[in-house]
C-alpha cells in the first residue's frame, strides 16, 4: 500500500470507530471523545515537534499542560476585587522579589567562575537569603488573600477577559517555563532529562495545588467562562427550537449537540492552524536542520549548527503547543482542578500517541492522539462486555465475576502498556512512519 | 539550661525525623538499590520499578490474607513477613518474564537507553492496569501483630521526659530488614564469584564476555536481585505507609533521586541518597517550634512554627533535590565507582 492510501485508509477506519460509537453508544459520547481527541492530537503535535524532530524527550508533559490550565483560569476569570484590595500588590511584588532572587543567585553562580569551592555555597547562599525575603514579603499577602470568602474566592482571581485568549497566552506561559527549564536543563543526557523533566512538571503541580491564592490549589476553580452559548440559552433560542422540530429532535439534546459542535469546530480550527505550521517548519531547511541534529548531533555541530540553541527552540516551540492544549483542555472542561494532573494521563499516555502514531509525522501524530483517547475511553465498555462474555458461564452473584466487572475499567492501562510494547517490537516507527527522503 | 531541656530537644528530633526518617529511608534506598542494579548491568532507567515495588506488595498481601484466614500469624511481627517470600518469588518470576520477552530483544539490537526507557513505559502501564485490576485502587492496611515497639506513654514513664519517643513495629522491621538484606547484597557482590562476575560485567562489558562471563546469567541474576529488593521495599513501604496502588508511581522519582544523588550505578550511593533524601524531606519540613522552646533560655516560645516549607511540599523536596544534583553534580556524591 502506498503511504499516501494508508494514511488515507487509517483515518477512514478512525472516523468510522466514532462514527460506530455515534449509532451503538449516542451521538453525545462520539462528539465528546473527538473532542478530547482533537485536544490529545494537538498535545501530540507538540511533543512530537520536540521528540520527532529533534529527539528530545520531554516528560513534563503535565506540567505545561497545567500551565496551560493556570492560564485559562488567570485569563478569563473575573477579578475579585477586594482580594486584590487586600494583598494584590504585595503578592506581585512577593513574585517579584523570588524572581529577582532566583535571578542574583543564577547571577553570582555565573560571576563567581573564578572560585569554584565557593560557587556554589555562594549561589546557594543568595537564593536562600532572596526566598527568605520573599516569605517576609508574600506571606502576610497570601494569608490576607485566601481569608477572602474562602469558600467562594480566596484568590485573585483573573483579568476576567474571553477565554480565547488564553490559549495564546497559556501556550506563551508555557513557553516562558521551557525557556527557563531548557536553559538549565537541556544539556543533559537523554534520559536525565526525561527524569529531570518529570520532577520539574511534579514541582509544578504541587505548587499550583499549594498556593491557593493563585488559582485556589486543590479547592479547584471552577464556572470558567465559556466561548461557546450555554445550552439553556439556546434552548431559548428560535432557530434551535425550529431545527429540532424539523430534525425531530429533543431541544435538550439538539442544544447539548450544538455546543459540542461549536467547540469541535473551535478545536479543529486550531489544529489545523497548528497542524499547516508543523508542516511547513518540518519541510523547511529549518525542519531538514533539527532532523539533522537528532540524527547525529556532533556531525551537526561541525558542521556549524548550534546544537545548544536549536534545541532550546524547539523545546520552547513544543511545549507552547502543549500548553495551548492543556489551556484548551481546561476551557473545555470548566473547570480547573491542580489535582487531576497525573503523570500515567498527562505525560506518558501522550508519549503512547506520539510513538503509536508515528514519531516524527504530523499525520502520525494526529492519528496517534485519536486512536489512543479513542481505546482510553472505550477500552472500559469493551473490556467490560468482554469480561461480561467471558464470565457468561459463571453464577450470576459469583465473587470472581463481580470483582472482574468491578475492576473492568482498569484494563485500559493494561491495554495501553500493550499496545505500547506491541508497536515498539513489531512497527517501532509507528502507525504513520516518517518519511525519508 | 537544664539538661532535661536537651534530652526533650532531642528526643522530639528523633520521634517526628529521624526514626521516621529512618524507615522511610530505608525504604527509599532498598527501591534505589533496584535502579541502580538495572542501571549498572543493563543500563537504563527503569521506570517501571515503582509498579515493581507495588506489584511486589500486591502479591505479598495477597498471601497475607491467605495465611490470615488459615490463622497463621507470626505473634508479635507482621504476618506479612512470612507472605514475604511469596511475593518475592511472584516479582521475580515477572520480572524475568518482561525480560524474556521484551528486554531481550532490545539487547539483542543493541538499542540505545532512550528505547528501552519508553518500554519501561509500557511496561509501567501494564503492572500498574494489572495491580489495579487484581487487587482493585482502594487502599490496604495490611500490618497486623503488635502495632509499637515502644509506645511515647512508656517511653516518658521509662525516663521522666516530658516528650514521648514512639517506634512503631513496622519501622524497626523495614530498619532490620534492610540492614539484612543490605549485608547479603553487598556479601554476595564482593564475595561470590557469581557477584563478581556481575561486577566485571558492568563496568567493561566486552572484557567481561572474553572472560567467559555468560551474560544471559548476569542479566537474569540481575532482574532477581531487582525483583528482589523491589518485592521488599514495595512491602515494607505498604506496611508502614498504608498500601495504595498509585502512591507508587510517585515514589519513582524520589527513587531516582536517591540513585542519582549518591551517583547510579553505585548501591552504597544509592543507599546513602535514600537517606539524604528521606531526611531532607522531614528536616526540611518540620516544625522547630518546640525544638526551639526547648533549646533556648526562659519561658520564651517563637511565634510561628519556625518551618522552612510547609508540610504539604513533602515529596517536592526529593524533586528539587533531584533536579539540582541533576544540574550540578549529575554523577552523584559517590562519583566514579559503579557497582
Amino acid at each position: 500500500m502506498s503511504p499516501n492510501l494508508r494514511t488515507v485508509v487509517l483515518f477512514a477506519a478512525m472516523a468510522a470507530l466514532l462514527i460506530a460509537v455515534g449509532v451503538i453508544q449516542s451521538v453525545h459520547v462520539a462528539l465528546a471523545i473527538f473532542n478530547l481527541c482533537l485536544i490529545s492530537a494537538i498535545m501530540t503535535l507538540g511533543v512530537n515537534i520536540q521528540w520527532g524532530y529533534a529527539g528530545l524527550f520531554n516528560a513534563g508533559v503535565m506540567g505545561f499542560a497545567a500551565l496551560g490550565g493556570l492560564a485559562a483560569v488567570v485569563v478569563s476569570f473575573p477579578p475579585v476585587p477586594l482580594a486584590w484590595a487586600v494583598g494584590g500588590p504585595r503578592a506581585i511584588l512577593g513574585v517579584a522579589t523570588g524572581v529577582l532572587a532566583v535571578g542574583l543567585a543564577i547571577l553570582t553562580w555565573k560571576k563567581m567562575r573564578g572560585s569554584r569551592r565557593f560557587r556554589g555555597w555562594s549561589a546557594a547562599a543568595v537564593a536562600f537569603a532572596g526566598i527568605v525575603v520573599m516569605r517576609l514579603v508574600i506571606d502576610p499577602a497570601v494569608e490576607a488573600i485566601e481569608a477572602v470568602e474562602p469558600a467562594k474566592t480566596g484568590f485573585l482571581g483573573g483579568l476576567g477577559l474571553p477565554i480565547m485568549l488564553s490559549w495564546v497566552a497559556g501556550g506563551a506561559l508555557a513557553a516562558l517555563a521551557a525557556w527557563a527549564i531548557g536553559k538549565i536543563a537541556l544539556g543533559l543526557r537523554s534520559d536525565y532529562l526525561a527524569i529531570a523533566t518529570l520532577g520539574i512538571s511534579e514541582i509544578i503541580i504541587y505548587f499550583l495545588k499549594n498556593e491557593e491564592w493563585m488559582a485556589r490549589g486543590v479547592k479547584n476553580v471552577n464556572g470558567l467562562p465559556r466561548p461557546v452559548p450555554y445550552e439553556i440559552d439556546l434552548q431559548q433560542t428560535l432557530w434551535v427550537q425550529e431545527l429540532a422540530v424539523r430534525l425531530d429532535f429533543n431541544v435538550v439534546e439538539l442544544s447539548s449537540i450544538i455546543v459540542k459542535l461549536s467547540y469541535a469546530s473551535l478545536f479543529l480550527v486550531v489544529l489545523a492552524v497548528i497542524f499547516w505550521f508543523s508542516q511547513r517548519a518540518l519541510k523547511s531547511p529549518w525542519g531538514r536542520m533539527m532532523r539533522a541534529i537528532r540524527d547525529n548531533e556532533i556531525a551537526a555541530g561541525a558542521m556549524g549548527k548550534d546544537v545548544t540553541w536549536r534545541h532550546l527552540q524547539v523545546f520552547v516551540l513544543g511545549s507552547a503547543v502543549i500548553g495551548l492544549a492543556g489551556a484548551m483542555l481546561t476551557t473545555l472542561d470548566g473547570i480547573f482542578t491542580p489535582a487531576s494532573y497525573q503523570p500515567l494521563r498527562f505525560t506518558f499516555l501522550i508519549w503512547v500517541m506520539v510513538i503509536v502514531g508515528g514519531s516524527g509525522n504530523n499525520l502520525g501524530s494526529i492519528l496517534g492522539g485519536f486512536v489512543i483517547w479513542f481505546f482510553w475511553i472505550e477500552a472500559e465498555p469493551i473490556g467490560l462486555a468482554l469480561i461480561e462474555l467471558l464470565t457468561l458461564g459463571m453464577a450470576q452473584d459469583s465473587a470472581l465475576r463481580l470483582h472482574l466487572i468491578e475492576n473492568a475499567a482498569h484494563t485500559r492501562l493494561a491495554t495501553m502498556g500493550v499496545v505500547l510494547l506491541l508497536v515498539l517490537r513489531f512497527s517501532p516507527r509507528g502507525l504513520i512512519p516518517e518519511r525519508s527522503k | 539550661m537544664p539538661m532535661t531541656d536537651i534530652l526533650n530537644a532531642l528526643v522530639l528530633l528523633s520521634n517526628f525525623v529521624l526514626v521516621p526518617g529512618l524507615a522511610y529511608g530505608s525504604q527509599l534506598a532498598l527501591g534505589a538499590l533496584g535502579v541502580t542494579m538495572v542501571y549498572a548491568v543493563l543500563r537504563f532507567s527503569n521506570f517501571a520499578h515503582g509498579e515493581t515495588m507495588s506489584f511486589g506488595a500486591m502479591v505479598t498481601i495477597l498471601m497475607t490474607w491467605v495465611l490470615q484466614e488459615r490463622g497463621v500469624g507470626f505473634g508479635p511481627l507482621p504476618t506479612a513477613l512470612l507472605a514475604l517470600p511469596i511475593g518475592i518469588l511472584g516479582t521475580v518470576l515477572v520480572c524475568l518474564v518482561f525480560d524474556r520477552f521484551v528486554y531481550r530483544y532490545y539487547r539483542r539490537q543493541k538499542a540505545p537507553p532512550v528505547t528501552y526507557l519508553i518500554v519501561s513505559v509500557g511496561i509501567l502501564f501494564i503492572l500498574s492496569g494489572v495491580v489495579r485490576f487484581v487487587i482493585g485502587p482502594q487502599d490496604r492496611v495490611f500490618a497486623d501483630g503488635e502495632r509499637f515497639i515502644l509506645k511515647a506513654r512508656a517511653f516518658k514513664e521509662l525516663t521522666g521526659l516530658d516528650q514521648g519517643l514512639a517506634i512503631k513495629t513496622t519501622q524497626g522491621v523495614t530498619v532490620v530488614t534492610a540492614v539484612i538484606i543490605v549485608a547479603l547484597l553487598f556479601w554476595f557482590l564482593n564475595r561470590t564469584r557469581t557477584g563478581k562476575s556481575m561486577r566485571a560485567y558492568s563496568d567493561n562489558e566486552d572484557l567481561a564476555l572474553l572472560s567467559g562471563i555468560s551474560p544471559a546469567r548476569v542479566v537474569a541474576i540481575t532482574w532477581i536481585i531487582t525483583g528482589a529488593l523491589a518485592a521488599i521495599a514495595g512491602t515494607l513501604y505498604g506496611l508502614d505507609k498504608g498500601y495504595k496502588p498509585f502512591t507508587y508511581l510517585g515514589l519513582v522519582l524520589p527513587i531516582f533521586a536517591a540513585a542519582i544523588v549518591g551517583g547510579v550505578g553505585n548501591p552504597l550511593g544509592a543507599i546513602a541518597g535514600g537517606f539524604v533524601i528521606a531526611l531532607s524531606e522531614l528536616l526540611l519540613t518540620f516544625a522547630y517550634k518546640r525544638v526551639i522552646a526547648y533549646l533556648t533560655p526562659g519561658d520564651w516560645i517563637p511565634d510561628g512554627l519556625v518551618q522552612l516549607l510547609a508540610t504539604d511540599y513533602k515529596l517536592a523536596v526529593s524533586f528539587v533535590i533531584l533536579v539540582i544534583v541533576l544540574l550540578v553534580k549529575p554523577t552523584g556524591i559517590f562519583s566514579g565507582k559503579t557497582l
